[in-house]
């Protein structure tokens, strides 16, 4: 099980001094666990946070929970992209009820990824206000499944009701070039948004 | 996708905590990096251990907080990522390290919230790490 901790244990290199975090967020089975599993250089973990509040779980937690507390999951993932600096995803659970896990997971966040599925448009509503609650930079990317019909990008901007510089961005969770870029989209836009500081 | 690892914990998270839920000191975030303390010499810009150098005794300390040691002995990691190891919640896990950072076992480095570098200097970093894994 785990008794060979330090043996296999994937360690930062030791002139790492800086840790960032990006959320990948998203509704349910949206592509979440994919995406940060794509781009991660450890296999990926998951940790469980409880959380003393009601409510049935209706995700993929279920079995889990009792009767005062939920458990809530998130997966992440790490990419060294420097020798001081270490970047971590964390795909976030998508529901407004888990406030106090979400407070945890933005504070200090660079941004959001906001994953979306054509098919499924209306369930990212929620993930949108979230994120927008929080104050959280962010970018929206479609994540391809082949079954979910095509959209022209003015009618899925529309959709969400994206602002004009928010990007859209097309990608593929399972495709590790295509998830980096999707990340670099968001990086852009945050350059964007802070272009003026020295 | 990954196996539950919760579901192997023996007893209720708060037992290993000792009753509490927050930690001693409110330092963690979930990528706050953390670093065995044992050997090294007092690191300055982190936390400052109370006892530097001297090897620390581990006795008394509960079967968590060893297999924490344990797992930090071997390199820097993250908060979320001992966690994760462990599989332990990220609340219970940042109350045990807190503890082990205030008897001088752990120091941590501050992650996110480093000021020296400014922001845009930062994403220019990130954006050239990822376009160099194109």
């Amino acid at each position: 099980m785990d008794s060979a901790l330090a043996s296999d244990t994937p360690y930062l290199r030791e002139t790492v001094r800086t840790a960032l975090k990006i959320l990948v967020v998203g509704h349910f089975a949206v592509g979440k666990t994919t995406f940060v599993g794509t781009l991660s250089e450890i296999r990926p973990l998951r940790t469980e946070e409880r959380m003393t509040q009601a409510g049935a779980l209706v995700d993929d937690l279920a079995g889990i929970e009792d009767k005062t507390t939920t458990t809530v999951a998130m997966d992440f993932g790490r990419l060294t992209l420097s020798d001081s600096l270490v970047l971590y995803l964390f795909g976030a659970p998508g529901q407004q009820r888990f406030t106090r896990l979400w407070d945890d997971l933005a504070r200090g966040a660079l941004g959001a990824l906001v994953l979306v599925d054509t098919a499924r448009l209306k369930q990212s509503f929620e993930i949108m206000d979230l994120v927008e609650r929080q104050g959280l930079p962010y970018a929206v990317a479609v994540n391809h499944f082949d079954a979910s019909p095509r959209f022209p990008d003015a009618e899925v901007r529309e959709a969400l009701d994206l602002a004009p510089g928010t990007p859209l961005v097309s990608c593929d969770a399972r495709d590790r070039r295509s998830s980096t870029q999707a990340l670099i989209s968001l990086v852009d836009h945050l350059l964007t948004l802070d272009p003026e500081t020295p | 996708m990954t196996r539950r690892r919760n579901e192997r914990a023996l007893v209720r998270p708060h037992v290993v905590t000792g009753g509490r839920a927050h930690p001693t000191r409110n330092v963690f975030d979930l990528v706050t990096l953390v670093i065995f303390n044992g050997d090294l010499p007092r690191h300055a810009g982190g936390t400052t251990p109370q006892t530097p150098r001297q090897p620390l005794s581990t006795a008394g300390l509960s079967p968590e907080k060893l297999r924490i040691i344990e797992l930090c002995r071997g390199g820097a990691l993250s908060v979320v990522e001992i966690a994760g190891h462990l599989g332990l919640p990220v609340g219970v896990t940042k109350v045990l390290l807190s503890d082990l950072v205030d008897d001088g076992h752990l120091t941590t480095r501050a992650g996110s919230a480093d000021g020296r570098q400014s922001r845009v200097r930062l994403l220019q970093e990130v954006l050239d790490g990822l376009r160099a894994r194109l």
